[in-house]
């Protein structure tokens, strides 16, 4: 396909394809990441680049005989490397003998939340995750470093104002819809950040739904208006912020005497200090998600509306 | 029966589509598109390792025994939300690319490199 447009939304039906293969698969908390960034963010992350390249590829692919020789070459060999593999579903197989068993059985005693995806991303692995979250962090500075336009004050006013008579004498019925869900999009971004101990969510999740909701707004409203609403400044801090708290309920537990990310320490229980440590790290968690999605939407939009 | 391993075919043939967007194209927004099938292959074949028959997904509840494997599902979950950041940066890239030489086509940047030396 030699039109950029219809392969990035080929992109976005793959990513609801695969969160619903990943349902299938029993991965409940996989599937709902996969359904709002493959399917949602990452989409429209494309599509607004695209708006900036241009949206017809042009080139000749280059050798297609000796690219198709190498890839089946791979192919070919990994799927030789898959003979000696246990079958799909097989319940001995050695990935499930290692330290799953200890996560399935005793997670409820020793950190008492029943889903176990979030006891073991935030209390089993929570050094891990803090890891993941510091990579989010360092790519949103990336794109911010890359596309950060500084804006002269004047020319900012005129496309506001341009921008808002636009909006007012179009999309009359989008504009009424988005004023409408978008309360609903937000509380629900709430209810996955603090029922992920409980179900399917967690902060991961609820970033991305929540940068949504404001993206959808920014979208539906124009960018300037979305700035005058989101300060730019407090949504970097906050993604600091987000990094900072997870960071400092590690060095906090590590000062009341436990080791860093130990949170049995920071109550009276262990199982009391687990629900408190948790639910701090996922909403450190969820707020470095929400602003990175946020920093990265702006500023790609902030190229393409330059004067 | 070799037909059980059906899974880990079914991402071999999801990588090798995603590999061959990357070497075959010169696009750097299809490049960016076939690493992201390629990764998504990559997310398939550690959930399909998950997998137990029977199983149901793992959060606890009562009457309850068997449980899929939770630790290849923290591991995508946020594999997933790292990707989405890393594509960012990518197609930031990509734009700043287009910005420099009116192109994102690989040929067309590579003359103009080379018509500078």
């Amino acid at each position: 396909m030699r039109d950029l447009f219809a392969v990035i939304m080929m992109t976005g039906i793959f990513g609801l394809l695969s969160a619903s293969f990943f349902v299938a698969m029993d991965a409940v908390d996989v599937a709902f990441t996969e359904a709002s960034v493959g399917a949602g963010i990452a989409t429209l992350l494309m599509l607004t680049a695209v708006t900036l390249t241009g949206r017809s590829e042009d080139s000749e692919r280059h050798k297609p005989m000796w690219a198709l020789v190498v890839v089946f070459t791979t192919g070919g060999l990994l799927i030789y490397g898959t003979l000696d593999m246990p079958y799909f579903g097989f319940a001995e197989a050695p990935v499930h003998q290692h330290v799953a068993p200890r996560y399935i059985y005793d997670s409820m005693q020793e950190t008492g939340l029943p889903n176990i995806v979030t006891s073991v991303l935030a209390s089993y692995r929570g050094f891990d995750t803090l890891g993941e979250v510091v990579v989010i962090f360092t790519a949103g500075m990336g794109v911010l470093a890359l596309l950060r336009v500084e804006r002269r004050p004047g020319i900012d006013q005129i496309m506001a104002d341009s921008i808002f008579y636009l909006m007012h004498e179009r999309h009359l019925i989008l504009r009424i819809v988005t004023k409408m869900l978008l309360p609903f999009i937000l509380l629900f971004a709430l209810y996955v950040q603090f029922h992920g101990d409980f179900g399917p969510g967690g902060g991961f999740q609820a970033g991305v739904i929540f940068a949504a909701g404001i993206i959808l707004y920014a979208m539906v409203f124009g960018l300037n208006t979305a700035r005058y609403v989101v300060n730019r400044t407090f949504v970097r801090s906050l993604s600091a912020i987000g990094v900072l708290l997870y960071g400092g309920v590690g060095v906090v537990s590590m000062l009341l005497g436990g080791n860093f990310l130990d949170y049995d320490v920071l109550a009276d229980s262990p199982v009391a200090g687990q629900h408190l440590g948790i639910l701090l790290i996922e909403l450190g968690v969820g707020l470095t998600v929400a602003a990175v999605m946020v920093i990265i939407f702006f500023n790609f939009c902030g190229r393409r509306d330059l004067p | 029966m070799i037909l059980g391993l059906y899974n880990y075919w079914v991402v071999v043939v999801l990588m090798m589509i995603g590999f061959y967007i990357v070497i075959a194209h010169g696009n750097l927004i299809k490049k960016i598109v076939g690493l992201s099938i390629f990764q998504t292959a990559v997310f398939i074949f550690y959930i399909s390792i998950a997998k137990v028959d029977d199983a149901t997904a793992p959060i606890l509840e009562e009457g309850i025994s068997k449980y899929s494997n939770p630790l290849p599902h923290v591991l995508i979950l946020t594999a997933i939300v790292v990707g989405i950041a890393t594509v960012a940066l990518g197609l930031a890239l990509a734009v700043r690319l287009n910005e420099a030489y009116g192109s994102i086509e690989e040929e067309s940047i590579q003359n103009q490199d080379n018509q500078e030396c």
